[in-house]
């Protein structure tokens, strides 16, 4: 379980995030939606543990994360903007090599099994360079799930994707959902993956602005409070 | 356990570099093509008698790596800003010093390698027999790219965010390597002439500041 308490970032003299409070159950899927601007990439990347909050903070499973909980970082897969691949390397030698940096043991297997589960088996030796911007995408898919995390933080994952490789993504979030992981997916579109949450988070100016489950919730609740926030849909 | 993780990633981080300088060819190519330009300016414009050759071959021999060394590793870091790499190494439990020493252990063997090619054309062209040990002059070599390899990297780690930091880099790389500069010269200047003894305070010097930078990143970075 990840517990979010009064978490408030500053960046120069800008409140990024405000008073952020929120809690993720283990095996909950939460789609979070805001504009621009909102503090959404930041949010993730204080639960990703790449930046601190200016105050409040962060528990997993109620350890409160500082620095010495670097090890943490396993339990954590994270798709973000950029793929975080080598383009000079192919995909095999760049799912080895994180491999590698995650400590794993048959790393052959699992980047066979990861690479299989985003459909990319016949580009494994492919240079990453040579990737169209989707397949790239899942290859990064295939990046952040290579440890077999319990978290998954996913920011803007449909990015790119054609509509066979959204299936595939959709395919894969049920099946992770299925398997008890975490999922936290931030979005600019409020369709976006939210058949499989259920909770939905909008993220406004930097504040929660709501926080509820999905279920019960009709598709004119959720453009209306996208477009509270300030998002089209 | 985790000292033996630790050493793993260390080695797996400088042999993705190797593998990415290997395909690409920019570092090695500058750093060979500055070398041998200034063995072929130089053998040119001095008569390589002896007495001009003892004189000036320990320095030429330390410009040309330095010199080379500079322009090639400068590009240390721009690897992982492509696709944000960076951001993916920090996301994995990698310690930052083990991402460092990954860069210092690749930019030191790309260095030793490209100075293995060098050397003997150093020799060759200044038609030049050496006296001294062979393994002494290897060994100052050695301590002498290790000391350069370890500042400029870490400049370059400490620089890399900066807006200004390749124009920075040589304000602050030259004063700081001044030490290892004199050093190497004057050892591989006393090695050549056949005199290894009385060289154990440049030994010293050189030990010692290759040391303090293997340490100082433990402190900065981690």
């Amino acid at each position: 379980m990840i517990r979010v308490e009064n978490l408030r970032k500053r960046i120069g003299n800008k409140d990024v995030l405000k008073d952020v409070n929120f809690i993720l159950e283990r095996g909950s899927f939460t789609v979070v939606v805001g504009p621009n601007g909102a503090g959404k990439t930041t949010l993730l990347k204080i639960l990703a543990l790449l930046t601190r909050p200016s105050s409040g903070r962060v528990l997993i499973n109620g350890v409160a994360v500082g620095p010495e909980t670097a090890a943490l970082r396993r339990q954590i897969g994270v798709v973000g903007h950029n793929s975080f691949l080598y383009a000079g390397l192919t995909a095999v030698e760049n799912l080895s090599f994180y491999g590698q940096m995650y400590g794993l043991e048959r790393i052959p297997g699992r980047v066979v099994e990861a690479v299989r589960q985003v459909g990319l088996l016949h580009a494994l030796h492919e240079p990453v360079r040579t990737f169209s911007r989707g397949m790239l995408q899942r290859l990064a898919i295939a990046r952040a799930i290579l440890h077999d995390p319990a978290l998954l933080l996913l920011d803007e994952p449909y990015t790119g994707l054609d509509r066979e490789a959204e299936e595939t993504l959709n395919r894969l979030l049920q099946s992770w959902k299925e398997e008890g992981r975490t999922i936290f997916l931030i979005t600019h579109k409020y369709a976006d993956g939210l058949s499989l949450a259920d909770r939905f988070m909008v993220l406004v100016k930097g504040r929660v602005a709501y926080a509820e489950a999905v279920e019960g919730l009709g598709a004119e609740d959720f453009r209306g409070l996208c477009l509270a926030g300030g998002e089209g849909a | 356990m985790r000292t033996r993780q630790y050493w793993q990633q260390i080695w797996a981080l400088a042999r993705k570099d190797l593998l990415l300088e290997f395909r690409t060819r920019e570092a090695i190519s500058v750093m060979l093509m500055y070398s041998l330009v200034i063995i072929v300016v130089f053998a040119f414009a001095f008569k390589p008698s002896r007495k001009t050759t003892l004189a000036i071959f320990p320095g030429l021999l330390w410009l040309g790596s330095f010199f080379a060394g500079f322009l090639g590793l400068v590009r240390t870091f721009q690897g992982e800003k492509e696709n944000d790499c960076l951001l993916g190494l920090l996301l994995a439990p990698v310690g930052r010093t083990a991402i460092y020493f990954g860069k210092v252990l690749a930019n030191f063997i790309l260095m030793v390698l490209v100075e293995l090619l060098v050397l003997p054309l150093f020799f060759v062209f200044f038609n030049y027999h050496l006296r001294g040990p062979v393994l002494h002059l290897l060994a100052a070599v050695l301590l002498g790219i290790f000391g350069f390899v370890a500042v400029e990297t870490f400049l370059l780690a400490l620089l890399g965010n900066l807006r200004a930091g390749e124009a920075l880099l040589p304000l602050l790389l030259f004063p700081l390597v001044v030490p290892v500069v004199i050093a190497a010269v004057q050892l591989t200047a006393g090695i050549l002439a056949g005199e290894p003894a009385g060289l154990s305070d440049w030994w010293k010097l050189l030990v010692a500041y290759d040391i303090i930078f293997l340490a100082v990143p433990l402190i900065f970075f981690d």
